[in-house]
């Protein structure tokens, strides 16, 4: 066929290679045009309709007025988001740098030819399948301090044990840190056994040869190598960070007072709750902004630069 | 001195190191497990004995009325028709949720990765920095969207929404496995006279099996596990499992009924623990090959 199309004059190859490439590229299109709306309706559109949003004076329902950045002043002076905002910092901190060293010592630990390591690794990862609500409902349960921990303690015999994070104005937000290591620390353990399990044998036979002690090997080899799986441990854990909303909901609904406000809480609550469109929107912007401004140089360098394979 | 080899690992002498070594991991392991304890034993003493007794210990006098009572009578706010309602609806909104969600994302994965499309990598950027940013950024123009459509708050307006937001994952799962399957097939089929769907759903979609198991755990723990989208665009009639546990915990008139709360929660707990369980590896595969394999 194509070898008759070249000896045809050249108007109708043209148009052959049209119908031809209508033929196999039309599919293709199709295909992705769902995609293609999404990212256009949602994600772009829906971007860039909150953010304008946040310029306006809009309460319960939508307007389409211009007050410059009124909304932003209101809110870096509204004692909810401040605290929202000092709290998602204090957690994603402690959060992600626990899990991160929590998940190491327990994938070193597994990986020292241990009995039972199947048994370990279930159960140190199990909590990450169950959801922030179940997290949350249980975590509040055993730190209750009627019924809970601290009971359980002071009837050992220390009739002065405290623990009563969970109703402090200043120590509630550590018992959701406490709470999310739980759910997550599983998670970052399954990645970098992966990534010890791959580390060369010959790498400790040589160590092991020139007397450099485990914890060194460990330490100043094994930890460099690890870093792609840090990274990418670090980037799921950021995300889940950011999305911090179910946990608290279900922990301590943000309270005592409103020790324990996250952003994405805040956002919800001015949105569907308080009536206050603009300002939920104008904080909902500045959660973009600071994701946006952590995330677009890691993403570019990993996925956008290395272009996708053609056929 | 015999020349035979020693076969196998040397066995380990038992050392102060080893035994430091099973301390720590048995200790991380009952701070694991402890909620998970307290949940059951919890959820079996009857009321007056987890006011006296001890949060840590079985049950003197075991009962599973407390399970009987979340199931089918606790209370949702003003509805006393127990988490069983909330089970449903999940069962509703997981099924079809999951296939859509992995049927765009093979179809796009295909797509992106062995078809020349004009703009495919923008389009592929985009979606990826999406599954970034915070759903809040989508949430309140979304629900006007779907206002305006006349199918927010009901079961189509819920799945679509898990279509949406699982599009970035999904795409780049089957993005990535099809690009470390050999060209040479690919083009073997085009050869052939293959078009879009025939090499699709001939060639692809029979070696993606790893992939759909890894992508259905995935998405099966995620979607039953949601909260935020559920208790924003499913309605009154559809809230999932996940909402309505919270609502039984935090909307409780008079004392708080802690064996129901804990029974409840474990059975919302039941599903993602099962697939859990009965995956095993394929768990940890699920979530390190979205992120690890880009």
């Amino acid at each position: 066929m194509d070898t008759v199309s070249i000896q045809i004059p050249s108007a109708r190859a043209a148009s052959t290679q049209g119908r031809r490439l209508l033929r196999t590229r039309l599919p293709v299109a199709l295909a992705l045009l769902p995609t293609a709306l999404v990212v256009l309706v949602v994600y772009i559109g829906c971007m860039v309709w909150t953010v304008r949003l946040s310029f306006t004076s809009s309460t319960l329902l939508p307007k389409l007025d211009w007050v410059g950045l009124t909304q932003y002043s209101r809110l870096f002076m509204n004692d909810r988001f401040v605290t929202s905002a000092e709290n998602i910092v204090i957690f994603g901190v402690l959060f992600i740098a626990g899990c991160l060293i929590l998940g190491f010592l327990l994938a070193v630990f597994i990986d020292q030819n241990v009995r039972a390591e199947g048994a370990f690794r279930t159960v140190f990862l199990y909590p990450y399948a169950m959801s922030f609500v179940v997290t949350g409902v249980a975590w509040q349960w055993f730190l209750n301090p009627g019924l809970g921990l601290q009971k359980v303690v002071r009837d050992l015999g220390f009739p002065n044990f405290t623990f009563d994070w969970i109703v402090s104005q200043d120590m509630a937000i550590y018992t959701i840190v406490i709470a999310g290591l739980w759910h997550g620390s599983g998670l970052t353990m399954a990645i970098l056994l992966a990534g010890l399990r791959g580390v060369d044998e010959d790498l400790w036979k040589a160590a092991k040869v020139d007397g450099v002690p485990t914890w060194r090997v460990y330490t100043s080899i094994v930890l460099p190598l690890l870093r792609p799986m840090i990274v990418t441990a670090t980037v799921l854990l950021a995300t889940s960070v950011v999305k911090l909303y179910d946990l608290v909901v279900a922990m301590t609904m943000g309270g005592p007072g409103i020790a324990t406000e996250v952003p994405a809480k805040f956002v919800m609550d001015h949105l569907f709750e308080r009536n206050n469109i603009a300002l939920g929107t104008a904080a909902a912007t500045i959660m973009l902004i600071c994701v946006v401004s952590i995330l677009a140089p890691w993403v570019y360098a990993r996925y956008v630069r290395p272009q996708g394979r053609h056929a | 001195m015999s020349t035979v080899v020693p076969q196998g690992r040397r066995p380990r002498r038992i050392t102060a190191g080893r035994i430091g070594v099973y301390a720590f991991l048995i200790t991380a392991a009952l701070f694991f497990l402890l909620p998970l304890w307290i949940m059951l034993v919890t959820s079996l003493k009857p009321m007056e004995e987890i006011r006296l007794g001890n949060i840590l210990a079985w049950p003197a006098s075991l009962t599973v009325d407390a399970w009987t009572k979340a199931w089918s009578s606790a209370c949702t706010g003003l509805e006393c028709n127990g988490i069983s309602v909330g089970f449903w609806n999940s069962v509703r909104i997981l099924i079809p949720s999951v296939i859509l969600s992995i049927a765009a994302g093979a179809v796009n994965g295909y797509a992106l990765s062995f078809w020349r499309v004009k703009g495919a990598n923008v389009l592929f950027g985009i979606l990826l920095l999406g599954a970034f940013i915070p759903y809040q950024v989508f949430l309140y123009p979304l629900v006007r969207i779907f206002s305006m459509t006349g199918i927010y708050n009901s079961l189509p307006c819920i799945v679509i929404v898990h279509v949406i937001f699982g599009l970035p994952t999904m795409t780049l799962l089957f993005r990535n496995y099809y690009a470390g399957l050999p060209l040479e097939l690919f083009k073997a089929a085009r050869i052939d006279g293959g078009g879009f769907w025939t090499i699709f759903l001939r060639v692809m979609l029979p070696m993606s099996i790893p992939m759909l198991v890894v992508a259905t755990i995935l998405q099966t723990t995620g979607i039953w596990n949601d909260f935020i989208f559920g208790l924003t665009f499913a309605g009154r009639a559809n809230l999932p499992m996940t909402v309505q546990l919270n609502n039984i915990v935090h909307s409780t008139q008079g004392e708080r009924a802690y064996n129901v709360d804990m029974a409840a929660t474990m059975l919302a707990a039941l599903v993602p623990l099962v697939v859990y369980f009965v995956s095993g590896r394929w768990f940890v595969r699920g979530i390190a090959a979205g992120a690890v394999k880009g």
